[in-house]
């Protein structure tokens, strides 16, 4: 029998829908395989079994009962610890939530259960989506299926390791400054952030609300675009949910070309810093679009040198704020309630007992970047920045179709590396935060394995607002004729575990 | 740009609600001074002329129809709080005795 874990989210879909497999087999395949592997890789904080099997069962009612099977219906997914899910424990991968039992489910959570997707259980993730390794979660780090001893990337680094590790064919991953692009770059999977506003953030846990979206992980282009589809709309409980339809992703994906297309080389997006294996992948890959027919020019967007500096301003800024809600009162935990303490200290103490490192350096930041006297300076600075980057992005956008560069300047670092060196770390997402700031759509995919220590590269690929399709439409072409040349998906290539 | 001091840090934490440790105190001033040396580099391109972005859409208020609709209902809003009382968060003493 074919091994279930192996195939595509398509194919799944459509193996269950013929009913060569019930969705209950495929849903078990999947809980066998983290059973046998997850041990090493902990991509997962929560394993909800009977709630997986719960709906994978009304999937096959649905099926006997003769009505149609949505899309996805019965494919099973890793849903990253920061959406609501009501009934089962939600943590950000803070010691802050743990044991917190949401009452709602996210509007994201929602729709996945109406399109029949079997959610498997919740991935491990930096804390409130604060890094880009996995290794600030309080729950311990996540490896990297190539390499155990490397980073799965982060924030979401449980949902490109539970793909990568074939324990769910699809998963959930929110973007704030990468946090899908790159796990995805650094585990050879496929990851998109969504326009701004593209995916509803209700119910999901806010890190910077300017700058986080939520969007679609997985191992093919046309399943993030299935996925992709399955979440993206309006949400009237979401106050900055874009009402306009979804640009035709699934279109896009089934119909990959770039000839005639006009794709623009970041310039600024290359030299020191980027690692000579990334380098040479991503020309290859440059030099295929030219190959199949793309015009491909230079441009450059001088801007984007100042993103990563905004960023961290910005992000910290809003974060402070957001987080300011964790005051133990309502929800969470509680230190310090023992009738000596006041509720403010109460607060500080839960705080400082409940935060991990990155967390209260972020919240103190982004304190210090807002404080009176330094505001103009730091906060306004950055926000003129943004503006720049947006000018910059319209301007190369009136000449060319979409953007290419690296997704990171280097394949998976070892876990313990940058781990207590913030500035090291932030360099990961170089590349991918512009995109965050000007709030436009972006995808990684794999672009074969650097020749110096055969990790996965990733290509990133950057598109107007609301022209996700460009992405997928690009991200199709390219992953059909890398498939071609090395014979296989890149993905064969991973260790089995 | 000024360095940060542990006692700089020490007033962020207060003003952020984090019980620092001493030994954090250092820590955190080393690398928030590094960062903070790092990021405020934005000033060299942020002219008098550029306005600032503080959102990528341009926001506006969204009204729903005052009607009654199904919400939480409060075991399921209570249902997570750290201690409660008839139906009310309890909460450490907010207030001075005088």
């Amino acid at each position: 029998m074919t091994d279930l874990t192996r195939m595509t989210a398509a194919e799944t879909a459509a193996t269950i829908a013929a009913g060569e497999a019930s969705a209950t087999e495929v849903a078990q395949a999947h809980l066998d395989r983290i059973g046998a592997v997850d041990e090493k890789v902990h991509a997962f904080l929560h394993v909800d079994t009977e709630g997986a099997l719960r709906a994978a069962r009304a999937v096959d009612d649905r099926r006997a009962r003769g009505e149609e099977l949505g899309p996805l219906a019965g494919v099973p997914l890793a849903l990253k610890d920061i959406f609501t899910t009501e009934g089962v424990p939600t943590t950000v991968g803070s010691k802050i939530l743990e044991g917190w039992i949401p009452s709602y489910d996210a509007t994201l959570t929602r729709r996945l259960k109406d399109a029949g997707v079997v959610i498997l259980g919740k991935t491990n993730m930096d804390e409130f989506a604060m890094g880009s390794s996995t290794e600030n979660s309080a729950y311990g780090p996540t490896g990297n299926p190539w390499d155990l001893t490397r980073i799965p990337g982060g924030s979401g680094g449980g949902s490109s390791a539970a793909l990568a590790s074939f324990q769910a064919p699809l998963a959930i991953g929110t973007d704030t400054g990468g946090s899908i692009r790159q796990p995805a770059s650094v585990t050879g999977t496929v990851g998109v952030k969504p326009t701004y506003g593209g995916v509803s953030r209700y119910g999901m846990v806010a890190f910077s609300s300017s700058l986080d979206q939520g969007g679609p992980c997985a191992r093919t282009v046309l399943d993030a675009a299935l996925l992709h589809e399955a979440i993206a709309g309006h949400d009237p409980l979401d106050s900055t949910s874009i009402d306009a339809p979804v640009p035709p992703v699934v279109e896009a994906a089934r119909n990959g070309d770039v000839r005639g297309m006009r794709i623009g080389v970041v310039k600024e997006f290359a030299g020191e810093g980027y690692q000579a294996g990334v380098m040479t992948r991503f020309n290859e890959a440059v030099e295929l679009l030219r190959e199949l027919g793309a015009d491909v020019v230079e441009v450059s967007c001088p801007s984007f040198s100042y993103a990563l500096a905004a960023y961290y301003l910005i992000a910290p800024s809003e974060c402070s704020s957001n987080l300011a809600r964790f005051d133990a009162m309502r929800y969470g935990m509680r230190v310090g309630d023992d009738g000596t303490h006041s509720a403010e200290e109460v607060t500080a103490l839960t705080r400082a007992a409940g935060f991990g490192a990155e967390v209260k350096r972020r919240v103190m930041l982004g304190t210090y970047a807002l404080s009176s006297g330094y505001y103009d300076a730091y906060y306004g600075s950055a926000q003129k920045v943004r503006t720049l980057i947006t000018r910059d992005f319209e301007r190369v956008f009136g000449g060319v179709d979409v953007l290419v560069s690296p997704t990171t300047p280097t394949t998976a670092f070892p876990i313990g590396e940058r781990a207590d060196d913030p500035m090291a770390m932030y360099l990961a997402d170089l590349c991918t935060i512009p995109t965050n700031l000007a709030g436009n759509a972006a995808m990684s995919l794999p672009c074969g394995l650097a020749p110096e220590d055969g990790l996965p590269v990733g290509l990133q690929i950057i598109a107007p607002a609301m022209a996700d399709d460009r992405l997928y439409r690009v991200g199709a072409a390219v992953e059909a004729a890398f498939t071609a040349r090395w014979g296989h998906p890149i993905l064969e290539e991973a260790p089995t575990l | 740009m000024p360095g940060i001091t542990r006692e700089e840090v020490a007033h962020l934490g207060r003003l952020s609600r984090l019980e620092l440790k001493d030994e954090e105190l250092d820590h955190f001033a080393g690398q928030l001074d590094a960062i903070i040396g790092a990021v405020a580099r934005v000033a060299e391109v942020a002219g008098e002329d550029v306005p600032p972005t503080s959102h990528p859409l341009p926001l506006t208020n969204v009204m729903r129809p005052d009607v009654v609709r199904p919400s939480l209902t409060p075991r399921q809003a209570l249902s997570g709080a750290p201690a409660q009382e008839q139906q009310r968060f309890k909460v450490p003493q907010i207030l001075g005795e005088d």
